[in-house]
């Protein structure tokens, strides 16, 4: 039961969770370093977009939120929100955060809430390349944009493999 | 068969996109297609198929991440699916498991191998997905197991997947610490990396590190020393000012030397968020850097007059940690602190409530009240009470150390009643009879202000405010000398209105009604027989201008009134209501009585100004405060089991409801057991008044003795009480050797206050004194090892025992790894002789720091 809402000592992450939420409260991506049990994802989901999605726009964007900080950032119709700790510096998490949707805007080409909602897997793989274990690790958005490509590429020639005809013809007679 | 059910599946199954786009098409009824997709899933995921199972692995968890569905029973398909030979697969299988697996995952072990195969592979996008997954889930035996993999990668050629080993290296540590012998040495290799990717990634590691524990990094200061004076990346200066943060506070020298770097920073025209890591970082261990912090301040005082909300609530946030050690810097931007209170944003003001709260002392604490009050005024009703909270809690710290004048101060407490969003009537109600209890010079002020809190008509309909008027009604009956005419207190105690109280408030009501008809009978009968009564000369001292203002028309109307008052009251369904209103009206009936007789018999008025010469010392007890750990401090007697099981109560309660005989015969000789000593200790005061007339505490003590009989198992046992009372007699002893109330011999040390010592403990409801003495050693001695065990825990940091009480076995890895680090160092200064030139110089720097810290600062110098 410590779990949810007491302080994570034993982390060192310097980011706890990742949340992106609509205006109308729906969710878009979760990305949990810290772990946290199903359940308690949920509650931290509702708790937080409640106190989030009230907030004025002319506000700051930090949350005092269970003894840690929540630095929120919205674009056009998407809170992007992660969670912190006390001493770390909220201002800095506002750029990771922007850095985020930099690249973001730069693989899908100035993005939308609907691009984040058909390819949640692919804001998820471009998350990874920009955070490990919670750390900032890739601050070049070119770099990011360069991984993420390649990596494309290797799924797309998979893909034609798996596709040919011919395949389909071995898995059917296997 | 399941071979074509498996081609149906992969010919036919839904993709992801299908999956998002017929969730977006459900208006209602989105949980019943989840669960039919989670059908879809369960089966699909069973496929022979890799590319089938993986499909629908992303799909479990695309809902598990946004729709909160379980995923833990796909544990061992997410590991078939890593399996796979194809990038794609691989990739969702690893995406899974780092999204579901956590410690407790049965199938963890089955991964290892796919783990340390990844990590060997080729591909170094394979290698970066393998990583980022153990950097998620790395368990203990993972990192054990893992680590010389993690090793090789961490002098990997590819930046990309070496920084990504640098990320996992902090889990692998956390998990395995062994493993600090193995990688530390390259890791703090790439301290010096040219590559700015890289050292980003590896002075994070570190960072995260010296919060753990700072003083194991303590030796490294020449290298991040270097970073901070040479690097130009945001990023990388803010985690190793973060660093600078943690080793100063414990180095004091190193801060002098960092303090230099980070002005220059400072004065740079840096990105915001490394201008506050450096105000930050100066506040919290550098202030004693004066140049420093005064720079600091500065820039906090441009964040405070900036547009952007979030500097400004960063610039009060800075103030804050500065402000227990250098208040100026607070009390500087006062007017901006002022100004932020009027903030929209809410964490702005809070901020900035806090702030002035740090601020306030005995000079300014009226002033700042003052604003804060009109503040409360024109807020919503969250930061109106949040304001008045802080205020109440400010004044009262320390038994109100910062009130001199307590007339304002209980003015105050008025005003804040009246405030129409407040809902802390508890606090201010519990400080107005705490503070009518100690301080003596308030009373008079008390009262008024409390007759002033009873005929507000805006207090009664608000359930938030009763307590405050159940404490003004205290007051007003209690300290009912110190009222100009007692009148006015009993109409207000009286009107009609208070029939919109819960009857708890209107028994206190009521009873202080009775208190002030007692004074006032008292009053008035002092005057009448001013020549023969001894009684009165106690009390003129403080009455004498009151004495004359009682006529016999005057009390008569007074007794009038109170009567017209209650007797509506006496068949109230609220039994103590009732009985306190009978009380009252048994006595006024018997008072009345001899008053109008007064003239014909004077017999009748001695008795009557017996009967309230008797009432009056019921009353005349003072009250004094209570130490908060006043309970604890009264002892267990040795036959009180508290957890017993009562059963038997409900036998006993109900016994308790058939009618009592009442005897009056055995009063006196079974009084001498009671070991409740309130009766007793009234009686020994007045022992003539008591004995001779008054027939009230003999039939009272008789009911206790009567219920002590016949439930002698709930009371404690009186012998030794008994024998103690007998031997030294008064009363004032006893009281000596009850347990002080600490805040109040607090007090009396402190010449400042202008707090009058009140009585050390009041004398209510008070246990066997015998054994009470007899206990104490025992029960200091059943403390000692609590607090013992506080102090150690206070001593020790702060955080190991917390993560210990979360999980004991990792704070011990925590433990090792500190060992195991010094252990490594040690290692490394033997192997410094053979090593290459560049390491050898490390050795020195090492070996010099690991010996005095001193000599970090020599080298830096």
């Amino acid at each position: 039961m410590i779990g949810c809402f007491g302080r994570r000592y034993d982390m060192l992450d310097n980011i706890h969770f990742v949340l992106l939420v609509s205006r109308q409260g729906k969710v878009r991506l979760t990305k949990w370093y810290s772990p946290y049990a199903q359940k308690e994802r949920s509650k931290v989901i509702r708790e937080l977009s409640g106190v989030i999605l009230n907030r004025g726009p002319k506000l700051c964007n930090f949350v005092e939120w269970r003894g840690y900080k929540v630095v929120y950032k919205r674009y056009a119709s998407l809170y992007f929100c992660m969670c912190i700790d006390q001493e770390d510096n909220e201002l800095e998490v506002l750029e990771i955060i922007h850095h985020y949707v930099e690249i973001l805007d730069r693989y899908f080409g100035s993005v939308c809430e609907l691009d984040l909602i058909f390819n949640f897997h692919k804001a998820y793989y471009i998350l990874d390349e920009l955070l490990i274990a919670g750390e900032l690790q890739e601050s070049s958005k070119k770099t990011v944009a360069r991984i993420i490509s390649a990596q494309d590429q290797l799924v797309e020639v998979a893909k034609e493999e798996a596709s040919s005809i011919s395949n389909i013809i071995a898995q059917a007679t296997k | 068969m399941a071979s074509s059910n498996s081609l149906m599946d992969s010919l036919f199954q839904r993709s992801l996109e299908d999956l998002i786009k017929g969730i977006r098409l459900q208006l209602h009824g989105e949980s019943s297609f989840i669960s039919k997709s989670l059908d879809e899933i369960r089966r699909e995921i069973k496929s022979t198929d890799l590319s089938t199972k993986s499909i629908a692995l992303q799909k479990l968890s695309y809902l598990a991440a946004l729709h909160g569905v379980d995923m833990s029973w796909a544990a061992f398909h997410a590991v078939e699916v890593v399996s796979s030979s194809r990038f794609e697969d691989k990739r969702i299988g690893y995406h899974a498991i780092a999204q579901s697996f956590n410690d407790q995952t049965p199938v963890l072990l089955l991964i290892t191998n796919q783990l340390r195969k990844d990590l060997n592979s080729s591909n170094e996008y394979e290698v970066s997905l393998a990583l980022e997954c153990l950097s998620r889930i790395g368990t203990d035996d993972l990192a054990r197991d893992l680590t010389s993999e993690v090793f090789t990668l961490l002098g990997s050629s590819k930046a990309f997947v070496k920084k990504k080993a640098i990320g996992v290296v902090l889990r692998v540590f956390d998990k395995y610490p062994d493993a600090v012998k193995v990688c530390f040495k390259r890791l703090v290799e790439n301290l010096e990396s040219s590559d700015p990717h890289i050292l980003s990634a590896v002075v994070g590691v570190f960072c995260e590190l010296t919060t753990k524990d700072p003083r194991s990094y303590l030796p490294l200061a020449p290298e991040f020393y270097k970073i901070l004076v040479d690097s130009r990346n945001n990023w990388v200066l803010i985690k190793v000012l973060k660093v600078f943060a943690k080793l100063a506070s414990i180095e004091p020298r190193l801060a002098k030397k960092v303090a230099d770097p980070i002005c220059e920073h400072m004065r740079r025209n840096v990105g915001k968020s490394l201008l506050f890591e450096c105000i930050r970082t100066v506040v919290s261990s550098l202030s004693d850097q004066e140049t420093a912090l005064k720079l600091a301040v500065a820039r906090i005082r441009d964040f405070l007059v900036d547009d952007d909300p979030n500097l400004r609530y960063l610039g009060l946030h800075a103030l804050s940690i500065v402000a227990p050690k250098h208040l100026w810097a607070v009390l500087e931007n006062r007017e901006a602190i002022v100004k932020a209170l009027s903030d929209e944003d809410p964490n702005v003001k809070l901020e900035a409530l806090h702030l002035l709260m740090a601020m306030v002392n005995e000079d300014n604490v009226s002033e700042i009240s003052r604003i804060l009050m009109n503040y409360a005024l024109k807020s919503d009703l969250l930061f109106c009470n949040e304001v008045i909270a802080s205020v109440l809690l400010a004044c009262s710290r320390n038994s109100y150390e910062i009130i001199v004048d307590f007339d304002w101060y209980v003015s105050l407490l008025g005003e804040m009643a009246r405030i129409p969003h407040c809902q802390r009537g508890q606090e201010i109600g519990h400080q107005l009879i705490d503070i009518g209890m100690r301080v003596k010079d308030a009373r008079r002020e008390l009262v008024r202000i409390s007759r002033a809190l009873l005929i507000d008509p805006a207090l009664l309909g608000n359930q938030f405010l009763h307590p405050i008027l159940s404490a003004a009604a205290w007051a007003s009956g209690e300290y009912v000398e110190f009222s100009k005419t007692s009148y006015d207190i009993a109409e207000a105690l009286l009107q009609p209105r208070t029939s919109l109280l819960p009857p708890s408030i209107r028994a206190i009501y009521i009873h202080s009604t009775f208190k002030v008809l007692v004074f006032s009978l008292k009053a008035y009968f002092s005057a009448q027989d001013s020549t023969s009564s001894p009684l009165v000369e106690e009390s003129t001292n403080y009455v004498s201008s009151l004495v004359n203002a009682f006529t016999y028309e005057s009390i008569s109307s007074l007794v009038d009134m109170i009567e017209l008052g209650l007797c509506s009251l006496s068949g109230t369904l609220d039994v103590e209501v009732q009985e306190r209103a009978k009380n009252v009206l048994g006595f006024t009936g018997m008072i009345k009585h001899k008053i109008i007789e007064k003239v014909t018999s004077p017999e009748s008025v001695i008795e009557a100004s017996r009967a309230v010469a008797f009432m009056e010392d019921v009353f005349s007890e003072e009250l004094g405060p209570v130490s908060s750990t006043a309970q604890e401090k009264v002892p267990l007697p040795d036959g009180l089991e508290l957890n017993e099981n009562l059963e038997d109560l409900q036998e006993i309660c109900g016994e308790f409801l058939k009618p009592v005989v009442d005897s009056n015969s055995n009063s006196f000789s079974s009084s001498e057991k009671i070991s409740f000593s309130v009766a007793k200790l009234r009686i020994s005061d007045q022992l003539e008044a008591s004995s001779s007339s008054s027939s009230h505490p003999p039939e009272s003590a008789s009911l206790l003795a009567e219920h002590r009989k016949r439930h002698g198992l709930y009371y404690l046992s009186s012998q030794k009480s008994d024998d103690h009372d007998d031997s030294n007699g008064n009363n004032n002893n006893t009281l000596n050797e009850y347990p002080p109330a600490n805040e109040i011999l607090a007090d009396s040390f402190n010449p400042k206050k202008k707090m009058n010592q009140s009585k050390p403990r009041p004398v209510v409801v008070k246990l066997d004194e015998g054994d009470d003495i007899k206990m104490k050693p025992d029960g200091s001695s059943n403390h000692e090892p609590l607090s013992r065990a506080i102090q150690t825990a206070l001593m020790g940091k702060g955080k190991e025992k917390e993560r210990e009480k979360d999980n004991p076995e990792r704070s011990l890895d925590s433990g090792t790894k500190e060992q195991s680090l010094r252990k490594d160092k040690k290692t490394k200064k033997k192997n410094g002789e053979k090593s290459s030139k560049h390491r050898s110089r490390r050795r020195s720097d090492k070996d010099a720091s690991a010996a005095k810290p001193v000599d970090i600062v020599d080298f830096l110098l």
